[in-house]
Parts: structure tokens; C-alpha cells; sequence
């Protein structure tokens, strides 16, 4: 009994008190969604669905961490690069790239997300290259320097939605003729297709099992790397550059390559997030993304030095779970106009402010 | 009780522990007006936790305070803090300057005493408005630089003065508080260049002569030499010595520092030496020089044959650590160095690792461990990132094979008998002693043809320190591996080495028997005291 209850005590602390708080936090928001008399199933479905399409988003934090260049803000350079394969995906599919494939099967959809997914990790990996040899400049200021980065690159995207010279029907604004739209629907391209296929209905609760699937295999991947030769050489150089030089190791390279499989990762997550999202956001859409990012990887356990995937698939559950409860169930208690929103916008900041406040975290 | 008056600063039965560690050990020591008083010792010697008693620091309050008496003119005394120092005319010149780089160097000098004019405003809101009174500050400033002999106006801003002029700065700012007794300095001398170092010592000569105690902490014995008229050497919290400098010599105090009773570390019948002259070279140093701040090594020349152990010694700040250091790349290097007869490639990363030399850092913490990873991980990783040991196939890529590594991990805790609860344990957590048998164990397992150890025993107990000392014996004699040991403890290395360089300014002075006596030790170390006696 003794033990056993000592056995729990370490469990609980190696698990973390913030994580405890914020699990709490989110199974009182559920029953208070029950007792408001929502429908649960539905919430929880959406709750899998944001899960999904975060969970990648989130995993780019965790090369960036243990690189050493702590949790990568400048998501958005990923992001960008992200769009950038979506859109030109689009584009090959308007010149007719996928051919006589019938566009309402399952094959063209797997073939048109696959191949956003290799453009995505082409120009994401390209820029994450640069963004690398940009922060070894900086180092000790990496956090700082790459939200503002992420801004800057946000801001130099949106010039270039403007100016590239995209043709295809569905990217660009119809009457101009030119410059990408803000929110481009893909639904004649991959919108939904991971969402969609395998997918398990039980009445209102639905699972996106093959988008589930595909945030754990790429989980699973970086997992792999972590336990291989480089990676646990990067992970060293990243906990400790002076024992890592005395060991032979290249930290500056540890940290590029960190930082590019961080940005690359970035830029699938964004394909998986449009794709369950049915649509591509633009322009200053990904501003904040890095620090929801951030935040989620943070409550999930993660430090600013160590973080594990672990921590990304518990602190995605948790901070998206969250949110996702959190907006109806604020809708029901404050139905007056702009309430809703304003108490939206306190929650989610606010669970970023504990995250950032708690980035100690547990052991795990 | 006129007699006691003659002392500007008692200090008596000084102890002092952190959390059970006894750190000084019933120090006494008196300083008289007007005299310069080296204070001596290598590092850990319990240098600064005297000074910090002494200043009343909080370090030592939040620490459980310290025992013994303090008396600034015969009067005992208790300083809470820095500031109370201050006014009982306590000064101290700090190894890192505390300068205001944007204000003036009067400012700097005054700030915090500054002399003020009544305005309209202060007569109403009270004192905190009244205006600088410039050319009295000035003046003043004047009067304190011209005493040490700097040539430089008293407006210049301290940013984008030279080093050492900083540190003259400082020196002006403690003369000019007014009942200034006693200055401490702390290792002056360590960022200045000679010509800055020579001037900064006639300044603490004409600070004496005006009858200003000072105290002057320092590792290069040539500067005791010159100007200090009385030395206490400290090691390991204990007082070893006082002397006036006229009754001693560099040698001697050299001995003192370093020399203490041998203590038999490693029996004889498990250190068996072995005559390895005619063994093949194992390593070949030629002219190395290494850039490293503090153990700068300028010319560095030696052989170890294969099978032997090498021991290298000397004074703190000579350059002795450097050497390893530069080998293994971790500060710019050059020079002819030639591993089993392979050349190094200083501009190659882990280039000396690759050819078979293995390095057990004396930064432990720093450089040695990865603190936060486990006891099996930092055994395994070094072996693993060079020799693409403890890897297994998964699938295209190769994955840490954990059940290998837990396996070794146990053998090693087994063999150096590191106190743990097991290969998981975080190497954080460990103790000194264990902390340095996971280096050791880390550097084996990567199976070095050299292995390189520096300072293998600092900060560690007596038992780990023996434990380590005589598996170092152990593996020469049973497995032939060449070792290279640095150490600032001449008992050790004179315990297990074969021969044994003492390292002076940067350069190999001398390769002593460890049978030679402690005079010729003494003699090596202090070599480059004596040369700059006689220039």
C-alpha cells in the first residue's frame, strides 16, 4: 500500500503539476459543456480533429528544442514554405499534372496531399537551411530573433501572394486576375482527404483515423531520429555545445539541422492543417501560430531545453481540447454579442501565459 | 594595547563550512599598515570565502555565517554587508571591473559619494536635488589618479578605456574614499598586460608607502617576489604557512603551495613501473602553442612513449591545462603534434579523438557530463558518436541499441564502483567522485591507444580520488594504455607517473623523476618567478 502510494506520488510529480492543473481544467469544461447540455461526442470529435491537425504543427517544436535553438517562434517560416508547396500543388493540378485520375477518388486525393507534402518539405527544408545559418548569428537571443523572423516572414509573404505568378482558378481572385486569395477552398484538391478516409463514425463521434495516423507516423519518424546516431549527437550538442566540441561534434551544423527539420516539419504541418480545415489560409493567418505551437509543446511537459513527443501529443491534446470546450461552452454561459470572444481570446492567451510561466515542467 | 594597534586587520580562527563541507579551517592572519600581504593558493584553496567573510557578503549569512573574530584596528567588528566594509575603510579592487561605462571616470569615482550644491529645489524637496559640484568631484578625481600615476583626464568616459586603465579606475575610486585602511586586491594582474601589470605594482607600492594596507591575491609567485612583504599560503581551507617574504624564497613558497605530506595514493605492488624507454613514441608534442584565457601554453614540447604515464604539473595559470585542451581542439591550437606517428590535424573537430586519444576534462560539469542525461547515456556517447558503437540496425538507419548500452553501463558502475541506484540515474545527481568515474568510464569506452586526464581528482573525496588513481595504475599495467595525467597535486602525480613535466609560462621547464626531491620540483615551478627576479 506504502508503495503503491509512493509508486503514484512519483508518477504525479514526473507527470507535473501543470499538466495536472490544465488535465483538471479541461474535464471541468467538459462537464460544464454536459451540464449546458451540449453535445459531447461532437465536441470530443472535434477536439481528435484539431488534434490532428495541430499535432505536426507542434512536433516541428521538438527537433528546434533539442537542437538548442529552444522552441522555434518562427514557425511561420515553415509555414510559409508549407503554403508555398500547397499552392504550387494546386497549380500542377490545374495544368493537368495528375491526369486522367478520377478527381472525386480516393487516389487522387492521396496523390494531390502527397505531393503537397514533398513541395512543402522541399521550400520549408530550402528556407529552414537559411533560417539555421541566420540564428547560429544570434545565439543566446534564438526565441526573441525568431518570433520576430516569423513576423517578417509573414510580412514578406504577404507581398509575395501578391506578385507570383499563380494561374490557377481556384488560388487566385477571380475579377483581378491576379494575387492569391486569402482563403483558398480545396475542396478539387486534398480539403478533407486524411479526414475522410478510414474514417470511424460511431453517431456524432467521429475519428479522422487516417489524419491520426499520419501525425503518429511522423511522430514515430522524428522518434526514430531522436534514437539514432545524429540525433542523439544533436541532442547533445543542444543540451551542452562545450561537451559536445570536445566530443568532435559540429554544433553549429547540429543546430542548422535542428532548425531545418523543425521548419520542414512546419511545413507539412501546415499542409495537414489545411487539409483538415478544408482550406488554405494566407497572408497573416500563420502570425500566431508559433505561439500556440509554443504553448501546446510547453503545457504537454516540454522545457525550453528538453522536449520529447511525448509532450507534443499530450500538450496538443490538452491545449487544443481545451480551446475547442472552451469557445461553445463560453457561447452558452455569455450569449451577449462579443463576450464570447473576448473570453476566447482570455482563455487561449491565458493558457499560453501558464505555459510560458510553467516551461520547467515534469521530468517526461 | 598600543601593540595590537599596529595591526590595521586581525582575523582569528577563521571556519567556515557549506552545508557540512569545510571550506576554511581556523584561518588567522594579521596585516599591518603599509604592508602588502600576499595571499596565495591554488584555486578551491578557500581565497575568496575568506574575502567574503571578511566583506560581510550575503553568500556567507544566507550560508549560516562563519566562527571566529574579525578586528579592524583592534576593534572587533561584524559586518553585515559589503557597505558596512566599506565604511569601516575596507576597499576592494574586483577582478571584474564595476565601472559604469557611459559615465565619466570622476563619475565613476564618485558615484555614490558625490559631492552636491544646494539648489531652490533642495532647500525645498530635500537633499536628493541638490546639483553635482563638479569641479570639486573633478578635482578630487584628480588628486586620486595623479596618486596612482594615471596620465589621463579625469572627463574621459569609461567606455572604450583599455583594460588595464579600468582597472586603475577602480584603484582610484577605493584611494579616494577617504579613510581608506585596507585595499583588497583580487588577482589585479590577471587581464593585464605586462608593461600594465609592472605599473599596477608600483601603485600598490606608493599605496603602502602611504600607509594603506593591502591585501593582494594572486597565483603568479613573481609578483610576490617583487612587492609583497609578507605571503600566507592557503590549501584545501587550511592555513599551510605564513612568512615575511625576506625569510623565504619562490622556490619555497612554490613547495609550499603545492607540496604537502605524500600520501601513499597508490600501493607499490599495483603500480609496478616498467622501464618504456625502449616502447615507440605514443605521442609527439612539438612547439604547441594554445590560445586558452588563463592556461595559455606557448611553445609546448614533449614525447610520451607507449605504456607510460606521463605526468604534467605546475602552477595555476601557467598553462598546464591548456595543453590537453589544445590537443582535443577545444581552443585554437598550432603546432607539430604526431599521434602513433599520425599528424594531427588541428583544424579537423574531434580529429585527435579519431586517432585514438581519449580526454577526461577538468571542467567535470561543463565539459565532462551531460547532467541531465543518464549514467548508461554519457558512458555510451562518446564510444557511440566516434565508433558507431552501441548502435543496432532498424530497418535503413541505425538506433541506439539500449540493451547494450544498459549491459556496459552495469559493468562500468560494477568495475569503478560508482555509488548509483542504477545505469538510469541522472548523472546530475551524482556526487563529485561519481560524476568523475562516469567521465573516466565514458573516455574507456571509446578503447583510446592515449588516454588524457586532467585534473582527475579535483573536488573529489579521498576514497574516489584512490579508486581512480589506482585503476589509472591498473590499466597501464594490465592493458599497456598510455596516460597523460595533469594535475595540480604534485602527490599525485608523483605517486603514479613515470616522469613528470613541470609546466612554467607556458612552456615545459623541466622533466623530473617522481623521486626527484621538492626542492627541484619547487625549482621547475617557480622557474619563471626567478628568471624575472634576476631581469
Amino acid at each position: 500500500m506504502e508503495r503503491a502510494l509512493g509508486a503514484l506520488k512519483q508518477g504525479a510529480k514526473d507527470f507535473g503539476l501543470p499538466r495536472i492543473i490544465i488535465l483538471a481544467f479541461f474535464f471541468i469544461l467538459l462537464l460544464a459543456a454536459a451540464l449546458v447540455g451540449m453535445d459531447i461526442p461532437w465536441l470530443i470529435s472535434d477536439v481528435l480533429l484539431r488534434w490532428g491537425m495541430w499535432g505536426i504543427l507542434v512536433l516541428a517544436m521538438v527537433p528546434s528544442i533539442r537542437s538548442g535553438i529552444g522552441p522555434n517562434f518562427g514557425v511561420a517560416i515553415g509555414i510559409a514554405g508549407g503554403l508555398l508547396g500547397a499552392l504550387v500543388s494546386i497549380e500542377l493540378r490545374y495544368f493537368g499534372f495528375l491526369g486522367t485520375l478520377d478527381p472525386d477518388g480516393i487516389t487522387f486525393g492521396l496523390v494531390s496531399i502527397s505531393l503537397a507534402v514533398l513541395l512543402a518539405l522541399a521550400f520549408s527544408s530550402l528556407l529552414g537551411i537559411l533560417y539555421g545559418l541566420l540564428l547560429n548569428r544570434v545565439k543566446g537571443n534564438e526565441m526573441i530573433v525568431s518570433t520576430y523572423v516569423g513576423f517578417s516572414f509573414v510580412a514578406l509573404f504577404n507581398i509575395l501572394w501578391l506578385l507570383l505568378p499563380f494561374r490557377s482558378s481556384t488560388s487566385i481572385w477571380p475579377i483581378a486576375g491576379q494575387g492569391l486569395r486569402t482563403t483558398i477552398n480545396l475542396v478539387d484538391d486534398f480539403g478533407r482527404v486524411l479526414n475522410n478516409l478510414f474514417r470511424v463514425e460511431i453517431g456524432n463521434f467521429i475519428i479522422p483515423t487516417s489524419l491520426l495516423l499520419t501525425v503518429l507516423l511522423f511522430c514515430f519518424v522524428i522518434w526514430v531520429f531522436n534514437k539514432s546516431r545524429y540525433g542523439m549527437v544533436m541532442t547533445a550538442a543542444g543540451s551542452n555545445p562545450e561537451y559536445a566540441k570536445a566530443r568532435g561534434i559540429n554544433v553549429n551544423r547540429a543546430r542548422i539541422v535542428g532548425t531545418t527539420i523543425s521548419t520542414a516539419l512546419a511545413g507539412v504541418g501546415i499542409v495537414m492543417f489545411s487539409q483538415g480545415l478544408g482550406f488554405l489560409q494566407l497572408y497573416n493567418a500563420p502570425m500566431w501560430m508559433g505561439f500556440s505551437s509554443v504553448a501546446a509543446v510547453l503545457i504537454g511537459g516540454a522545457t525550453v531545453k528538453r522536449a520529447a513527443i511525448f509532450n507534443v501529443l499530450l500538450g496538443t491534446l490538452l491545449f487544443q481540447g481545451i480551446l475547442t470546450v472552451a469557445l461553445p461552452v463560453a457561447n452558452e454561459l455569455v450569449p451577449e454579442g462579443n463576450l464570447s470572444e473576448i473570453l476566447r481570446l482570455i482563455i487561449s492567451n491565458g493558457i499560453i501565459l501558464y505555459a510560458l510561466s510553467k516551461a520547467r515542467g515534469g521530468s517526461k | 594595547m598600543m601593540e595590537e594597534q599596529r595591526y590595521v586587520l586581525e582575523l582569528q580562527h577563521i571556519s567556515k563550512e557549506y552545508s557540512g563541507n569545510p571550506v576554511l579551517q581556523d584561518v588567522s592572519l594579521t596585516v599591518k599598515k603599509g604592508q602588502i600581504y600576499a595571499l596565495m593558493g591554488e584555486n578551491g584553496a578557500g581565497k575568496s570565502t575568506l574575502m567574503n567573510i571578511l566583506f560581510g557578503m550575503p553568500v556567507i549569512h544566507s550560508t549560516g555565517g562563519f566562527t571566529g573574530t574579525i578586528k579592524i584596528s583592534g576593534e572587533e567588528v561584524n559586518f553585515l554587508s559589503p557597505h558596512d566594509a566599506m565604511e569601516a575603510g575596507i576597499g576592494m579592487v574586483h577582478q571584474e571591473f564595476m565601472l559604469i561605462p557611459g559615465f565619466t571616470i570622476a563619475e565613476n569615482i564618485k558615484v555614490g559619494r558625490e559631492d552636491t550644491l544646494p539648489t531652490l529645489p533642495s532647500r525645498v524637496f530635500g537633499p536628493d536635488l541638490e546639483r553635482l559640484n563638479r569641479p570639486k568631484m573633478n578635482a578630487d578625481a584628480r588628486v586620486a589618479l595623479d596618486n596612482i600615476g594615471l596620465d589621463i583626464s579625469e572627463e574621459t568616459k569609461v567606455a572604450g578605456l583599455p583594460v588595464g586603465y579600468m582597472q586603475f579606475v577602480e584603484i582610484a575610486r577605493e584611494i579616494d574614499k577617504k579613510n581608506i585602511k585596507l585595499l583588497v586586491f583580487d588577482e589585479p594582474t590577471a587581464v593585464l598586460t605586462e608593461s600594465e601589470a609592472d605599473q599596477l605594482l608600483k601603485v600598490m607600492q606608493s599605496l603602502a608607502a602611504k600607509g594603506i594596507a593591502i591585501i593582494f591575491i594572486t597565483h603568479r609567485l613573481s609578483e610576490v617576489m617583487q612587492v609583497a612583504d609578507y605571503m600566507t599560503v592557503l590549501r584545501d581551507g587550511e592555513l599551510v604557512a605564513s612568512k615575511a617574504i625576506a625569510d623565504t624564497s619562490a622556490v619555497e613558497i612554490a613547495e609550499l603551495m603545492v607540496g604537502r605530506a605524500i600520501e601513499k595514493l597508490v600501493d607499490d605492488d599495483k603500480n609496478t613501473k616498467v622501464s618504456t624507454e625502449q616502447n615507440e613514441v605514443a605521442l609527439s608534442v612539438k612547439d604547441l602553442y594554445v590560445d586558452m584565457p588563463g592556461e595559455t601554453a606557448r611553445g609546448v614540447t614533449f614525447e610520451v612513449k607507449s605504456g607510460e604515464i606521463f605526468g604534467i604539473g605546475g602552477l595555476a595559470g601557467q598553462g598546464k591545462v591548456g595543453i590537453p585542451n589544445g590537443l582535443m581542439g577545444m581552443f585554437s591550437s598550432h603546432g607539430d603534434v604526431e599521434i602513433f606517428g599520425e599528424k594531427l590535424n588541428f583544424t579537423k573537430l574531434g580529429n585527435a579523438l579519431s586517432k585514438g586519444l581519449a580526454f577526461v576534462s577538468e571542467d567535470r560539469r561543463g565539459v565532462g557530463l551531460l547532467l541531465e542525461e543518464s549514467i548508461a547515456h554519457n558512458i555510451m556517447f562518446g564510444a557511440m558518436t566516434t565508433k558507431r558503437d552501441y548502435l543496432s540496425n532498424f530497418g535503413i538507419t541505425k538506433l541506439l541499441s539500449a540493451g547494450r548500452m544498459n549491459r556496459h553501463a552495469k559493468d562500468m558502475i560494477k568495475l569503478l564502483d560508482i555509488r548509483c541506484v542504477g545505469g538510469g540515474q541522472r548523472v546530475g545527481a551524482l556526487s563529485g567522485g561519481n560524476q568523475q568515474k562516469v567521465c573516466l568510464a565514458s573516455a574507456l569506452t571509446m578503447k583510446p591507444r592515449i588516454l588524457v586526464v586532467s585534473e582527475p581528482t579535483r573536488g573529489i573525496d579521498i576514497g574516489a580520488k584512490k579508486l581512480i588513481m589506482e585503476y589509472l595504475a591498473h590499466l597501464r599495467q594490465e592493458e599497456g594504455l598510455t596516460i597523460i595525467m595533469i594535475s595540480s597535486e604534485l602527490a599525485e602525480l608523483r605517486s603514479i607517473c613515470d616522469r613528470i613535466a613541470i609546466v612554467s609560462d607556458g612552456k615545459i621547464e623541466d622533466i623530473l623523476a617522481p623521486d626527484a626531491s621538492d626542492a627541484q620540483f619547487g625549482l621547475a615551478m617557480s622557474a619563471a618567478a626567478q628568471n624575472s627576479e634576476v631581469s
